[in-house]
């Protein structure tokens, strides 16, 4: 019988059958992080339960932690922080704090350390989880009561999804990265269209990609709903899991990590890759994106009059004049970091549109790399030097910082973010502050026009 | 714990309310699940200075005193912070009547107990607008049979036999799992050498 790779990963990690159609899942890996984790715990403690299998959990700070500098910077976020440290030493869990230089953002960390593998299953009390997909490997987020769970059993209570295949077919167009990619995907599909889903990514344009564009492209896969995210392994996702501080043991190698030719999928989409665009985010929504030389759209003649108001809503919180151009969008801000792209990769992707260039006069410019190791790969090739010089903040400390603003680094009431993140929901960045999403490279392009602009006329500085 | 559930329902018919939106960041700092009430639907409730939004439906009556909410699409999209299912509950809320939840929450609140009945966008929508019309709707919710009556209607609803017993009966998923430990080791000895994360190594 032919299979998908979700159904492959789920069926090799099935413990056993519950009532209900449940299943209990094994979870090779669970990360944790400071904000989600701590209620787990003390779960714990109340019930008098020990850790199943502590060497098969990792905690990074992330979430709370400025990145100016190193301390934290109120007493609250200090507790959260602290307190993780506590649990992970009280039950034998690797810690990876402020200070550490294997610290960073959980989803950045774990691949730098060789801790995914292609057929693994990996939880993590964060929605963006999905970002394991591109090796191949199950990856999903879980709420607190789930983190709780996986300490104490090492399993999750599971329910099979429905698949869903989206298929990139043909070549990107110059300038258009995975960010577009799959900021397309979930333009067409829709915020909500794979509720319920295991979504695997699959074509030319996806075979294309770097573990780079890969991780981003998976990533953001929860933003359509997608409870998974998967993409056959290949050479590139067994090269770049190899060789790492905790790789050389690793392998789930009992099964082709992909889906059997012919394997039967609830649901197809295809894309035209030659089709997509340089995306930008207009709305309050990651589904509503538009070309960098489109329009805010000014609703269609036959929508229904819920529909107008919910476009209304998000134009009127974006300020924003239903039929203008992106590109006179003008911004306040540009933000370059996250879990979707502050890799190594994404940074010299910016750095090649900064070289050479200012950014406009009155924007304030951040970059935040996704990992301490990150940022000495990226000041060992001079990007650091490359990004200041522009008029970037280069920030010395790694974490989510601005992409949801549970730090230090809050967007003021109505300020405009161009922003390498994965959400643009209202309040995301800062209660009132307005998000439009791009790649890291059209935030480039964005800080240095002082508006929303098009990566693709910006030609970089010859050698 | 219930087979049902009743009370008065008020409608929210914004799609994507995300978990940004349900539990914003700033009531995200603590360690215990406690005191998250107040940070429900904060940015919808309350001004910048903390005042009442008195236009936002929780806010009027006879709404202030709803245990259910219609919602919109793809309620509960976005984070996986389990604390907005928390602040629900802290709130009184006992359930939400939508067309589709987002993944994560969805399973937060089967842990919790809130039930979310998913019901076809027509039902939603004519039971969005009896919610919205004068003294409000009494809604009484058929867990065990999955079924709504809204007034004069009665609208079956979909929720997967796992999320339907769990939520009836309540229980310690965690406790209940630790029954199927002998499972688990067997599981673990067909593992190889290679397939054993240590991050302590």
């Amino acid at each position: 019988m032919t299979r998908t790779l979700y159904d492959k990963l789920v069926d090799t990690h099935k413990v056993c059958d519950l009532p209900g159609g449940d299943i209990l899942l094994y979870v090779d890996f669970h990360i944790m992080n400071e904000y989600t984790s701590p209620q787990a715990f003390s779960g714990l403690e109340q019930k008098g339960l020990k850790v199943w299998r502590p060497e098969a959990h990792l905690s990074v700070v992330d979430h709370v932690n400025p990145t100016r500098s190193r301390a934290p910077h109120d007493a609250a976020s200090k507790v959260l922080i602290d307190n993780l440290e506590a649990n992970c030493t009280k039950h034998g869990i690797a810690f990876y704090g402020l200070g550490d230089r294997r610290q960073g953002i959980e989803h950045v960390v774990v691949p730098e350390q060789g801790l995914v593998s292609p057929g693994m299953v990996i939880a993590c009390g964060d929605s963006h989880t999905t970002t394991y997909g591109a090796f191949g490997a199950l990856g999903f987020g879980i709420g607190t009561s789930e983190v709780e769970h996986v300490l104490a059993t090492q399993t999750l209570r599971y329910k099979r999804l429905k698949t869903m295949l989206v298929e990139v077919e043909g070549d990107l167009a110059a300038g258009v990265t995975a960010k577009d990619i799959i900021m397309k995907v979930v333009q067409v599909v829709g915020a909500g269209g794979a509720n319920g889903y295991a979504v695997e990514f699959a074509g030319v344009a996806i075979r294309a990609q770097g573990m780079a564009g890969r991780m981003t492209i998976c990533n953001m896969a929860v933003e359509l709903g997608g409870r998974a995210a998967l993409i056959a392994a290949d050479d590139k996702a067994y090269g770049m899991a190899a060789g790492k501080p905790h790789s050389d043991g690793l392998a789930f190698d009992s099964e082709q990590w992909a889906s059997d030719e012919g394997a039967e999928f609830d649901r197809i989409v295809t894309i035209d890759a030659a089709e997509i665009p340089p995306l930008v985010s207009w709305g309050t929504s990651p589904d509503q994106s538009v070309s960098i030389e489109g329009f805010v759209p000014d609703g269609a003649a036959d929508m229904t009059p819920k529909a107008k108001a919910a476009l209304d809503r998000a134009i009127a919180y974006m300020g924003l004049t239903a039929g203008q151009s992106v590109q006179d969008i003008r911004i306040d801000s540009a933000f370059i970091g996250s879990c979707t792209n502050s890799r190594i990769e994404d940074l010299r992707a910016a750095a090649k549109v900064l070289k050479g260039r200012k950014v406009a006069a009155g924007v304030q410019a951040i970059i935040v790399p996704g990992s301490t190791l990150t940022r000495m790969q990226a000041e060992a090739e001079g990007l650091d030097k490359i990004f200041a010089d522009a008029g970037f903040d280069w920030r010395p400390e790694s974490g989510c910082s601005m992409c949801l603003a549970m730090n230090d680094d809050i967007a003021m009431d109505g300020e405009r973010v161009a922003s390498s993140t994965n959400r643009n929901f209202e309040g995301r960045q800062g209660r009132g502050a307005r998000t439009h999403l791009m790649s890291p490279a059209m935030v480039a392009a964005a800080a240095i026009s002082g508006h929303l602009a098009d990566v693709r006329s910006f030609t970089p500085e010859p050698e | 714990m219930p087979k049902s559930v009743t009370g008065l329902a008020a409608p929210l018919p914004l799609a994507n309310v995300d978990t940004d939106v349900i539990m914003p960041k700033r009531f995200l700092i603590t360690i215990t699940r406690e005191g998250l009430a107040e940070g429900t639907f904060a940015d919808l409730r309350f001004d910048e200075a903390g005042n009442i939004r008195p236009e936002f439906v929780l806010n009027k009556a006879p709404w202030k005193n709803a245990s259910i909410l219609i919602v919109g699409d793809n309620f509960g999209c976005g984070s996986s912070r389990e604390h907005a299912v928390w602040g629900m509950g802290q709130m009184g809320l006992t359930a939400a009547i939508g067309t589709g939840f987002a993944g994560i929450f969805y399973d937060n609140a089967r842990k919790n107990g809130l039930v979310l009945p998913i019901v076809t966008p027509e039902a939603r929508d004519a039971m969005l607008d009896l919610a919205a019309a004068g003294d409000g709707l009494e809604i009484s919710i058929d867990i065990e049979n999955r079924n709504i009556i809204a007034g004069e209607m009665s609208v079956p609803f979909e929720m997967d036999d796992a999320t339907q017993a769990s939520i009836i009966r309540g229980g310690d998923d965690t406790l209940d799992s630790l029954e199927h430990a002998e499972a688990i080791r067997a599981f673990e000895a067909k593992l190889g050498d290679k397939m054993r994360v240590s991050v302590l190594k």
